[in-house]
């Protein structure tokens, strides 16, 4: 039976792509970012799942103004890096599970979840970042991504509620998948920031440090956490932390956590990555 | 619009990209995918505004491109995302590019940053000057 071993959250800055892809990760205005994940790094190599659920947003990337999905899921067997506008990222094709892929779809649509479904897509440095800081610059991706692509730029995007409750349904339909795969599930995005308007640059540290203390103990009580509160606590693009709450229900409701980093700035944003491990894999 | 829509007006110098301001912005966010194709970035760059007239865009967010006033661009519908479409096609990133709408320099804006970002006070609200 499928189970879900492993939950993580990290920001998506496409300058930390950059940085990694041009070689300057060992610069003094990178080094610390990146230290920050050297426990992470390590920890990844020994407890390597199956799959990766990467809750992500495209950012206008494989999108356009004409359709506005939700949340898609990526159904297909492979996904290529995207054209952002200054060439594909130097990173391997993304592996998908489509077998599983199919399960999430028809269990998640079952239990009132309805997903588009994504059978062609490119992937941008929202989950190629992801997957570079965790994995480093491997030949090959060492697992299977299924990408779950969210909209968090267009508002209104889905409540932290809704999310909350669709990661509770992505755990039931990971348990309920016949062969005997692990699973971890990412929730990408965040921290505090905003890239428009006099305002840019907005950076909120006790903000995410209590979001990320909510995260782990009272994620119910977070996902009730209104839209407003987040642009004015943490910043138009700050919203992106509704995807943490996505991981955070595939948990369950008990977790440990294994490893904190929190860091300002990454760019124009601050940079959170939490590690954790369910309590009970089968609650 | 609605009181969802109505509160975001409240949060100092920011624009939320509302489904309202996607129906505004509808070209000119068409008009910045186009240029994720390099061959039109090439033409972009020959004849900026012979482009630009390709597309029926206002006469507003044609001028707020060719100012590459961003400020103006969001208030005309675009988003940050589908901006980044001209900046890159500029060669400038994020950071670079999103300074410009704070008034700030380049290195004013960098060192903000690396000093802990824009503090919130005074940033939450306009009602409350908080």
């Amino acid at each position: 039976m499928a189970r879900i071993t492993a939950g993580l959250t990290t920001s998506h800055i496409p300058a930390i792509g950059a940085a990694i892809d041009l070689g300057k990760t060992a610069e003094p205005y990178w080094k610390p970012l990146f230290a920050g994940y050297d426990w992470t790094r390590d920890w990844a190599a020994r407890n390597r799942p199956d799959v990766v659920i990467l809750v992500y947003n495209d950012h206008m990337t494989a999108f356009t103004p004409e359709i506005v999905p939700t949340f898609a899921l990526g159904c297909a067997d492979e996904f290529p890096p995207a054209d952002e506008g200054y060439g594909p990222r130097p990173v391997p094709v993304v592996r998908g599970h489509a077998d599983l892929a199919a399960h999430l779809a028809q269990s998640l649509i079952l239990d009132e979840f309805d997903l588009t479904l994504l059978y062609k897509l490119d992937v941008d440095h929202g989950l190629t970042v992801p997957l570079s800081l965790v994995y480093g610059q491997p030949d090959e991706w060492p697992v299977r991504v299924i990408p779950l692509a969210v909209n968090v730029v267009q508002y209104p995007p889905p409540t932290g509620h809704r999310c909350y409750r669709l990661g509770q349904a992505i755990r039931r339909a990971v348990q309920s998948f016949g062969a005997d795969v692990t699973v971890h599930v990412w929730g990408t995005g965040g921290m505090s920031h905003q890239l428009q308007g006099p305002r840019a640059g907005f950076i909120n540290s006790p903000f995410d440090r209590a979001f990320m203390d909510r995260l782990v103990t009272d994620p119910e009580g977070l996902a009730r956490l209104p839209h407003i509160e987040y642009v004015r606590e943490a910043g138009s693009e700050g919203i992106e932390l509704v995807m943490q709450l996505i991981m955070r229900g595939a948990l369950g409701p008990g977790v440990e956590e294994l490893y904190r980093f929190y860091h300002v700035p990454g760019s124009n944003t601050a940079v959170g990555h939490l590690v954790l491990r369910p309590l009970d894999e089968w609650s | 619009m609605t009181d969802y829509t109505s509160e975001f007006d409240d949060i100092p110098g920011t624009r939320v990209f509302t489904a309202q301001r996607a129906k505004q912005g509808y070209h000119l966010n068409q008009f910045c995918m186009s240029l994720m194709k390099p061959e039109n970035r090439e033409r972009f760059k020959a004849g900026e505004r012979g482009y630009l007239d390709e597309w029926p865009m206002t006469e507003a967010q044609k001028q707020a491109v060719l100012d590459r006033d961003y400020n103006a661009m969001l208030d005309l519908g675009g988003n940050i995302y589908f901006l980044a479409k001209i900046f890159a096609t500029d060669g400038l990133s994020y950071l670079q590019a999103v300074s410009t709408m704070t008034g700030m320099s380049i290195d004013d804006y960098q060192q903000m940053m690396v000093s802990g970002g824009r503090a919130p006070d005074g940033w939450r609200s306009v009602k409350d000057g908080t």
